[in-house]
């Protein structure tokens, strides 16, 4: 009663043949695929930097819709001034710094220390004013959260955009909500002369945001480790911009 | 269901009361309590895990007779990981926006027992076709189930419908919050939605007394 499906020889075979079939499949799909899904991840980048500034379609109170992906090139170019790179005191343009992996700079740092590494900052500008757009990295619960935030010549905040590659949805994933992000929009990054971020807080008693001077924004229930999360991206990411972004604006 | 035959139209329909897969087979429970915060997550993972579900029955249904006996969970791995990483991929490429919405859950599919369940329980001794049936039956329960566990989740957690303020506004105080109603935020945490799905078992058992296992 031995069937040839129980033979040892069979069962090398077949595995061999099927992870040769399906590793060249998936790998064909990919690389089929992969010149079409960068370009959507590049037009997802522009759309974040403008989102963050306040360039996007949105019409009701709890849209959010960015540049449609057919004009966010164009719309990119239009309202995005300068993109520059900081690297230790130099300053340099670059008109492709919003390819810059953050990640990989940031873990580039890490791991050498005398590695500068590059920083990119992105010169908007919008009915008439000069916004600076700082690209922000940091962990969230389960995964890595991103964003950017919009931050005008006194440093207060002019929009930002949250994004997360795996929290709670309903939970942590609610960064990416519109009340949340519109609840830092006005908030002051500065205590006086020092830099103090905002705090993602619970029970600051203030639900609506109405407080721009607190460095606070009301917590979402459920999701205390991606909100300290946020606090803690926020506090490390655009911290480093700040001595630039003091001279960039003296200068101007 | 006049295109299908008797038993072929029971694949369909009996996993969605009386042989369903959450309630009755007691598989996909993790997926149930993690993603159904809102109805829309709910009803993106049921049409995924359908989509999923159905493809890899008949790709393993078509198999049944090569595959070895030895390793046929780890060829059922890598069949469901391949459509997963297939459908995930041509999202991105061609749906990008709704990929961004989907995010987790596709990656989640891999590890929803329902589809390792069924393989290993149907298509691995059925032809294609009523394999095809089968998954389609057991996604559309499995999704069935979500879609109310989302409902009442996202309805007195948040006190919205596919996001859109049935209740009112909380912060305005408008419609029932008018009138001193507050939203229930345990009803956002996990284990809510654990005892949403024992309500639902608790109403099929009592109506059904056959299902009661013997103690």
């Amino acid at each position: 009663m031995s069937r040839l499906t129980d033979k040892n020889s069979y069962t090398v075979i077949f595995s061999v043949i099927m992870v040769l079939v399906v590793g060249s499949l998936l790998a064909g799909v990919a690389q089929g695929l992969r010149s079409r899904i960068t370009e959507n991840k590049r037009f997802e980048k522009q759309q974040n930097i403008l989102y963050a500034m306040g360039v996007d379609n949105n019409k009701d109170k709890s849209d959010i819709v960015f540049v449609p992906a057919n004009e966010v090139e164009e719309a990119f170019k239009t309202y995005i001034k300068k993109q520059l790179v900081i690297q230790g005191d130099n300053i340099t343009e670059d008109p492709e710094a919003y390819l810059i992996d953050v990640k990989l700079e940031a873990n580039h740092a890490k791991e050498d220390p005398n590695y500068q590494r590059r920083l990119p900052l992105f010169v908007g500008e919008k009915d008439g004013k000069n916004v600076y757009i700082i690209p922000m990295r940091g962990n969230g619960l389960w995964d890595a959260i991103w964003g950017f935030m919009a931050i005008d010549d006194n440093f207060k905040v002019e929009g930002v955009f949250f994004d997360h590659a795996g929290e709670t949805p309903g939970l942590g994933a609610n960064i990416k909500t519109r009340f949340f992000m519109d609840s830092f929009k006005g908030e002051d990054l500065m205590d006086g002369e020092a830099f103090k971020g905002i705090t993602v807080k619970k029970g600051n008693n203030d639900p609506t945001n109405s407080r721009k001077e607190d460095h606070a924004v009301d917590a979402l229930a459920g999701s205390t480790i991606t909100g300290d999360g946020v606090t803690a991206m926020i506090k490390k990411d655009v911290a480093i911009y700040i001595p630039h972004l003091r001279k960039l604006i003296k200068e101007q | 269901m006049a295109l299908l035959s008797r038993k072929d139209s029971k694949l369909v329909t009996d996993p969605l009361l009386d042989n369903n897969p959450i309630t009755v087979q007691v598989l996909g429970i993790c997926s149930a309590l993690a993603i159904t915060a809102q109805l829309q997550a709910s009803v993106v993972m049921a049409v995924s895990v359908m989509a999923v579900l159905a493809m890899g029955n008949v790709v393993i249904s078509l198999l049944r007779n090569v595959i070895p006996g030895k390793i046929r969970i780890i060829a059922q791995l890598i069949v469901v990981a391949a459509l997963v990483i297939v459908v995930d991929l041509v999202l991105q490429a061609f749906a990008f926006e709704l990929s961004k919405q989907l995010s987790v859950f596709i990656g989640l599919i891999i590890t929803n027992c329902i589809i390792m369940g069924r393989f290993e329980a149907f298509a691995l001794a059925n032809n294609p076709w009523r394999s095809f049936l089968d998954g389609i039956g057991n996604a559309a329960g499995y999704g069935l189930i979500l879609v109310i566990v989302g409902f009442f989740r996202e309805l007195l957690g948040s006190g919205t419908l596919f996001g859109y303020k049935v209740l009112g506004d909380p912060i305005e105080k408008t419609g029932l919050y008018a009138i001193g109603y507050e939203n229930n935020g345990f009803m956002l945490l996990s284990p809510m939605a654990l005892i949403v799905i024992g309500v639902i078992i608790w109403v099929q058992r009592t109506r059904n007394k056959e299902l009661i296992e013997e103690a």
